[in-house]
């Protein structure tokens, strides 16, 4: 067995026991990212400063010095954090060569357990986009393959499209990414790894950059639901520069861990049965449902009413945050400045912006202006706001009789870089089962539990109540019991 | 509701970017493809909801007003495109 094929759970074990060095274990994972590059899963490759990091946490192992949780374990973090000296660039040429001065609290918190960092990870362009084919710096290849089409390239998912990916190629231990209506679930559905976005709150947006700030949320992607309670564990808790993250103690969650889930009530939502889903992913769920039942817990049929109005009302609450966050990139004092000869100072920050966003990052901002200007906000933000609230609550009354929510995470599995691309809107429905856990702030994890007829990864989804991430972790790892998802990508088999 | 580029091009100046003709039809279209999805919320019945802006309490926390951290002179002019004498240098922005 390669190093690189080690879970979490198991490379932690090898290196307190010293079966091998960190040094040994992040240049093994530094020669696969050199081997597969052409996945495009890492914008900024960092091996001087993993190597260093490794060294260190080697001298604290062998010294046996108080390790942390990912003591000398190689990571991706999604390019969306800002990391201190290390170019962060959210996916846009507006921040290429943004070399930040601090580090985010996520990204501290994961480096004061030890953790040592490979790079950072492509996302889309300013964590928009449910494909990873916005950013900048290229589109990410999912390292599945349809198993008849092997020359076909597929998206990795989005917006955390590098970091899945790189959890699933075996270019990293495990991952951070960021997930706004959907971008760490659905992505993990994508490529067959297991994806937790946290309640809003438990995770420090600070340093984070924003896209929409009543929805951002970091969370980890990892190869198994054990793995991803040691990264939650790790970069969660409690920041006092962040005004909205949660005052509350970061439980133990892998410690308590426990896959029986005897007398838990689980509700299926009727109105995640859309007309779209293909039978296969409807089956899946089924099957989800069932083997959760033979756990020994309940199967509760519930109502989520305003479930089919989370898309159009995510559709004018992000983007109106994102017009609001995205006005500070006027190439003023950072970031991208045009070089065009300018006639006035609107016509600076107009050619600036037009140069340094992409086509989806302006067609936020613009969906966002307008939703928020002057005769429009009452029918348009006030309202969303309005439905939000409706969406919150049917989640607290469905939580008055069940203790998680079991749903596929995405509608579709893994498609072709190129597809989907002709309307916005068929790219906004990847993500009708994510959105409205994200309205309501809700945890919510996609857990690989089988393949497609083409042979691809697909995902089901857990959502717990607010603060529960504990059942959503042990529910996850029913699921992941029963499900024994095994496949892997050719790449790494 | 339909936009047009007119619209289209009133939007792209209030959100100060630049936006050509062909650009403007393309991006009406899509907004309108966008905005057609959305238009479905009117059909909620939201009278006396009450309007959620986040998650959790509505009350930010507040702090002591107090200096903790400083001598960042350096960092702060890190990412200056141009500075001298200590100063980010910038374009003219008041007109």
């Amino acid at each position: 067995m390669s190093l690189t094929s080690l879970t979490l759970t198991a490379a932690r074990e090898g290196l307190s026991k010293k079966e091998f060095s960190s040094v040994e274990l992040t240049q093994a994972y530094i020669d696969n990212m050199a081997q597969y590059k052409h996945l495009n899963a890492y914008i900024t490759e960092t091996p001087d400063i993993a190597l260093e990091q490794a060294s260190r946490a080697d001298k604290r192992i062998a010294s046996a010095q108080d390790s942390g949780l990912l003591d000398g374990i190689p990571l991706a973090v999604k390019d969306l954090f800002c990391t201190e000296n290390v170019q962060s660039t959210a996916g846009s040429h507006m921040l290429q060569g943004f070399i930040p001065p601090y580090e985010s609290t996520v990204t501290a918190n994961m480096f004061s357990q030890g953790a040592v960092m490979l790079g950072k990870a492509n996302l889309d362009e300013f964590a928009m986009g449910s494909a990873n084919i916005t950013s900048y710096y290229g589109s990410v290849i999912n390292p599945w393959k349809r198993k008849d089409d092997p020359d076909t390239d597929l998206v990795p998912g989005g917006s955390s499209g590098g970091s899945s990916a790189a959890v699933a190629a075996h270019l990293a231990v495990a991952s951070l990414g960021t997930d706004t209506g959907g971008s760490i679930r659905q992505p993990a559905a994508f490529t067959g790894t297991v994806g937790i976005k946290p309640t809003y709150g438990r995770c420090s947006r600070w340093g984070t950059i924003a896209f929409a700030s009543s929805l951002d949320q970091a969370g980890p992607f990892a190869r198994n639901v054990r793995d991803a309670a040691i990264m939650l564990e790790s970069i969660a808790g409690f920041d006092k520069k962040d005004s909205t993250s949660a005052n509350l103690p970061v439980p133990n969650w892998e410690s308590a861990l426990n896959a029986d889930i005897k007398g838990k009530k689980i509700g299926i939502p009727k109105e995640y049965n859309v007309d779209a889903m293909p039978s296969e992913i409807r089956h899946l769920w089924e099957k989800g449902a069932q083997w959760l039942r033979e756990a020994g817990a309940e199967i509760v049929d519930i109502s989520l009413p305003h479930t089919k109005y989370a898309l159009a009302t995510y559709y004018i609450v992000a983007p109106a945050e994102c017009s609001s966050n995205l006005s500070r990139y006027d190439g003023v004092r950072f970031g991208h400045r045009t070089k065009e000869i300018i006639t006035s100072l609107d016509d600076m920050y107009e050619k600036t912006r037009a140069e340094g966003f992409g086509d989806e990052v302006k067609r936020r901002i613009m969906i966002g202006t307008y939703v928020l200007s002057h005769g429009y906000y009452d029918a348009y933000y006030r309202k969303a706001q309005q439905v939000r609230t409706l969406i919150a609550r049917d989640f607290e009354k469905a939580y008055e009789q069940v203790d998680a929510i079991l749903t596929p995470t995405s509608p579709s599995e893994a498609f072709a870089i190129g597809e989907n691309i002709d309307d916005p809107v068929t790219m906004y429905l990847n993500d009708i089962f994510t959105v409205p856990a994200s309205m309501a702030g809700l945890p919510g994890m996609s857990v690989p539990a089988g393949l497609s007829t083409n042979g691809l990864p697909l995902g089901l989804q857990i959502l717990g109540k607010a603060f529960d991430e504990q059942t959503v972790f042990d529910v996850g790892a029913a699921i992941e019991r029963a499900a024994n998802f095994t496949a892997r990508p050719k790449l790494v088999a | 509701m339909s936009l047009n580029k007119k619209d289209v091009a009133h939007i792209a100046k209030l959100a100060r970017i630049k936006v050509n003709d062909d650009e403007s039809q393309r991006y009406a279209d899509e907004l309108n493809g966008i905005f057609g999805m959305i238009e479905q919320l009117s059909e909620v019945n939201t009278e006396g909801v009450p309007e959620m802006a986040g998650v959790g309490g509505y009350n930010l926390r507040v702090r002591e007003d107090n200096i903790d951290d400083g001598n960042l002179k350096d960092a702060v002019l890190s990412n200056a495109p141009q500075s001298d004498y200590d100063c980010y240098i910038v374009p003219k922005v008041v007109e």
